[in-house]
C-alpha cells in the first residue's frame, strides 16, 4: 500500500519582485499543509519572501524522447544570443 | 524597581517552560509521522530553545552571579525549575503531542500578546520576536487538530484521548502564586487568569471544528511554580544535564 501523501511541487521567491524558483517537493494532504511543510523544509534559513506550492500532478512534463526535436536545434543557432552588440557604457543589466 | 529575585524566578519560569517543551519537541526527531514533519515539530522545538536562551541569559544577567544560560539549563535540579508541568510530561503519540501543542500555543499567543506590552523592555522584545513563532506554532497544531479530528475514526479517537489525558494540566497554566504580585503591579506582568476566558472561548473553537469535546475535568494538576514537578522531570533533566554533569565544564 502507498502510504506516502500526496507530492506537491514548491517555488520559493528569494526577494520581493524575484522570480519563484522551483526548490524541491513535499508530501502533503491539502494545499495547507503543503504550503507549511514547505516553509519548514526550504525557508528555514531565511530563504525566502514568499512560496508557492502546486500539486505534481498538475506538472506536464517533456520526455528524454522529445529531446532532440525540443532542443536540438537551437544548438547551432549562435545568432539568437545577444552576443553581436556593443555593451552600452553603463549598462548592468541587458 | 520591581523585587529582583522574583523577576528572577519569573524569567527561570518562561525560560524552563520554553525549554523543557523544546526538548520534548526534539524527542521527535526521526519519530514523527513522516520526512515533512519532522522537520515541522523541530523546528518548532527550535524555536523554543532560542526563546530559553533568550530568557535564562536575561535571568543571569538579572540574578548576577554570572550564571550564563548554560549554567541555569544543565546545572540545576528539579526543584529549581519552574515550568509548567505540562511541558515535562512523555511526548506520547502524534495526536498527543498535537493536543499538546495546541493548549500550549493558544497559551503562548495570548500570553506573549500581552508580554509584547511588558513595562520591562527585554520581555517585551523577547515576548515580541516569539509571538510570531508561537502564531504559527498555533496554526499548525491547529490544522493538524482539523485533520485528526474529522480525519479518521482512529485519529479522532487518539486525539480526544490525547486531550482527554492533558487537561488536567491545563489549570496550572492560569495560577499565580506570591512572586507575582510585584510584577503585576508594576506591569511588569499580567496576572495569568486574565487569560483564561479568551483562552477557553480560542481553543474550543478549534476542538468544535474538530469535532473534539471540551474534557470536563474535577482535579487539577499543579506544583511547577513551587519546584514540584511529576515523576517526569527529573528522567528528563537525567538525560538532558548528563553530559555536564558527568563532565562539568566540557567544551566543544
Amino acid at each position: 500500500m502507498d502510504t506516502q501523501l500526496d507530492l506537491w511541487e514548491v517555488f520559493i521567491q528569494s526577494k520581493i519582485g524575484a522570480h519563484h524558483v522551483h526548490a524541491g517537493s513535499v508530501h502533503a494532504s491539502d494545499a495547507q499543509m503543503a504550503l507549511q511543510n514547505a516553509r519548514d523544509t526550504y525557508t528555514r534559513r531565511n530563504e525566502g519572501s514568499s512560496i508557492w506550492v502546486i500539486p505534481s500532478k498538475f506538472v506536464t512534463a517533456s520526455t528524454s524522447d522529445d529531446a532532440d526535436m525540443f532542443f536540438e536545434p537551437a544548438n547551432d543557432k549562435i545568432y539568437r544570443h545577444p552576443t553581436f552588440y556593443v555593451m552600452p557604457e553603463g549598462a548592468k543589466q541587458i | 524597581m520591581v523585587n529582583q529575585s522574583d523577576l528572577f524566578k519569573y524569567l527561570l519560569h518562561l525560560g524552563d517552560n520554553a525549554l523543557i517543551h523544546s526538548y520534548r519537541l526534539s524527542e521527535w526527531c526521526s519519530r514523527a509521522p513522516f520526512l515533512e514533519e519532522d522537520l515541522a515539530l523541530t523546528n518548532l522545538a527550535l524555536d523554543q530553545i532560542g526563546r530559553a536562551q533568550s530568557f535564562l541569559k536575561y535571568a543571569g544577567d538579572i540574578e548576577g552571579k554570572n550564571r550564563t544560560e548554560d549554567d541555569l539549563a544543565y546545572k540545576r535540579g528539579e526543584r529549581q525549575f519552574y515550568n509548567h508541568l505540562i511541558n515535562e510530561l512523555p511526548i506520547g503519540d502524534f495526536a498527543y503531542t498535537i493536543a499538546k501543542q495546541l493548549i500550549l500555543s493558544t497559551y503562548d499567543v495570548l500570553l506573549f500578546s500581552a508580554l509584547s506590552n511588558s513595562t520591562n523592555e527585554t520581555i517585551a522584545n523577547i515576548s515580541a520576536k516569539s509571538l510570531k513563532e508561537v502564531r504559527y506554532h498555533f496554526v499548525h497544531a491547529r490544522d493538524w487538530c482539523y485533520r485528526l479530528g474529522l480525519g479518521t475514526e482512529l485519529s479522532h479517537q487518539k486525539l480526544q484521548n490525547g486531550f482527554n489525558e492533558i487537561w488536567m494540566f491545563t489549570g496550572e497554566l492560569f495560577e499565580t502564586d506570591d512572586s507575582y504580585k510585584d510584577l503585576v503591579a508594576n506591569g511588569v506582568t499580567i496576572d495569568p487568569s486574565s487569560l483564561k476566558v479568551k483562552w477557553l472561548e480560542n481553543i474550543s473553537e478549534v476542538m468544535k471544528k474538530s469535532n473534539i469535546i471540551v474534557p470536563n475535568v474535577d482535579y487539577m494538576q499543579s506544583g511547577g511554580m513551587k519546584g514540584i514537578h511529576t515523576e517526569h522531570l527529573g528522567h528528563l533533566l537525567s538525560e538532558m544535564q548528563y553530559l555536564q554533569r558527568a563532565y562539568p565544564n566540557a567544551k566543544w
